[in-house]
């Protein structure tokens, strides 16, 4: 089985892309939204991480079984995220 | 020892050792994830417990120069696809190149490293007994909390950094000998791998250190 090749064109795309939307961050944080600026940084930062991950690190490309094992990865990673800042975020409302 | 690349006895096709090297590393970022992941969750409940003072030291870090670095590892980033890119298609030149191209980013990363924590030095901004910010007591503990997670943060991702230039020093080494054909590129493959989680580190360390609130 012959692995697959990216092209260089795909390369330079989402190499131009990180570089566009690492400008987007920077711009998005000077201009105040309130609780909205946090939650658009870390979307901009995961489409960024998704396509490194993607194209970069082939995971597009990759077999079935590799790409399993990549989502539970995140999963877990979810996992741990979530449910602890469940917890801490939701603190503040108890004392109502 | 597995010098020029043949395929070990326990595997039937050069396809599958590759699939199995490149799962094997998988798993290991998958470790890496989840070690970074709890530091980060750290980070999150120390901001969601003190928004304003983690606002106001994130202001203290030099916008330009992290801007500049995310810019430069992005280019990295590039240049290590690249060199992936020229091991599969058997261009051992170009190879050696964008292997050389890419350590070169990654120094220069650590380089403007180098000056931003030369700079919290002096501006009495590295946790302990010299530490200063404007405030009471509370706040100054506070603020030390945020320099700490941004020291430990980007400390433990310059090591990896650190790490990689060592991987890739080797790589280069390797490609000058010609290792690296299209049959076997194990090696570039996997550096690869992990240059690009290191990047994808710094860019989520980028947004949530140094532009809490720039407006």
């Amino acid at each position: 089985m012959s692995e697959h090749i990216v092209s260089r064109g795909i390369y330079a795309g989402i190499g131009a892309t990180l570089l566009i939307f690492t400008g987007i961050t920077y711009y998005a944080a000077t201009v105040d939204l309130g609780p909205l600026n946090v939650v658009i940084a870390l979307t901009i930062a995961t489409f960024k991480a998704s396509l490194v991950v993607l194209y970069f690190m082939h995971a597009r490309y990759s077999p079935r079984r590799t790409q399993l094992v990549i989502v539970a990865g995140f999963f877990w990673l979810a996992l741990l995220l979530g449910m602890t800042l469940s917890d801490y975020l939701t603190r503040a409302w108890q004392s109502i | 020892m597995h010098r020029t690349g043949e395929l070990y006895g326990h595997f039937k096709t050069p396809g599958q050792q590759r699939e199995a090297a490149s799962l094997g590393m998988w798993v290991f970022l998958i470790t890496e994830i989840m070690f970074f992941g709890g530091i980060f969750l750290t980070y999150a409940i120390n901001r969601s417990m003190y928004p304003d003072i983690f606002a106001e030291a994130s202001r203290e870090l030099n916008v330009r120069m992290g801007g500049i670095n995310t810019a430069v590892l992005i280019a990295s980033s590039f240049t290590m696809a690249m060199a992936v890119w020229a091991s599969q298609t058997g261009k051992k030149k170009q190879l050696t190149l964008f292997l050389i191209l890419t350590l070169i980013l990654g120094s220069v990363f650590l380089g403007v490293k180098y000056f931003e924590y030369a700079e919290k030095f002096h501006h009495h901004l590295v946790p302990g007994r010299n530490f200063q910010f404007p405030g009471d007591v509370g706040s100054r503990a506070h603020a030390q909390l945020f320099f700490s997670l941004y020291f430990g943060m980007t400390g433990l991702h310059a090591l990896h950094m650190i790490v990689g230039a060592g991987l890739l020093l080797w790589l280069v080494k390797e490609s000058l000998r010609g290792r690296y054909t299209p049959q076997y590129n194990t090696p570039v493959e996997l550096v690869g791998l992990y240059w690009h989680f290191v990047d994808i580190i710094w860019i989520y360390l980028f947004p949530l250190l140094y532009l809490i609130d720039r407006h």
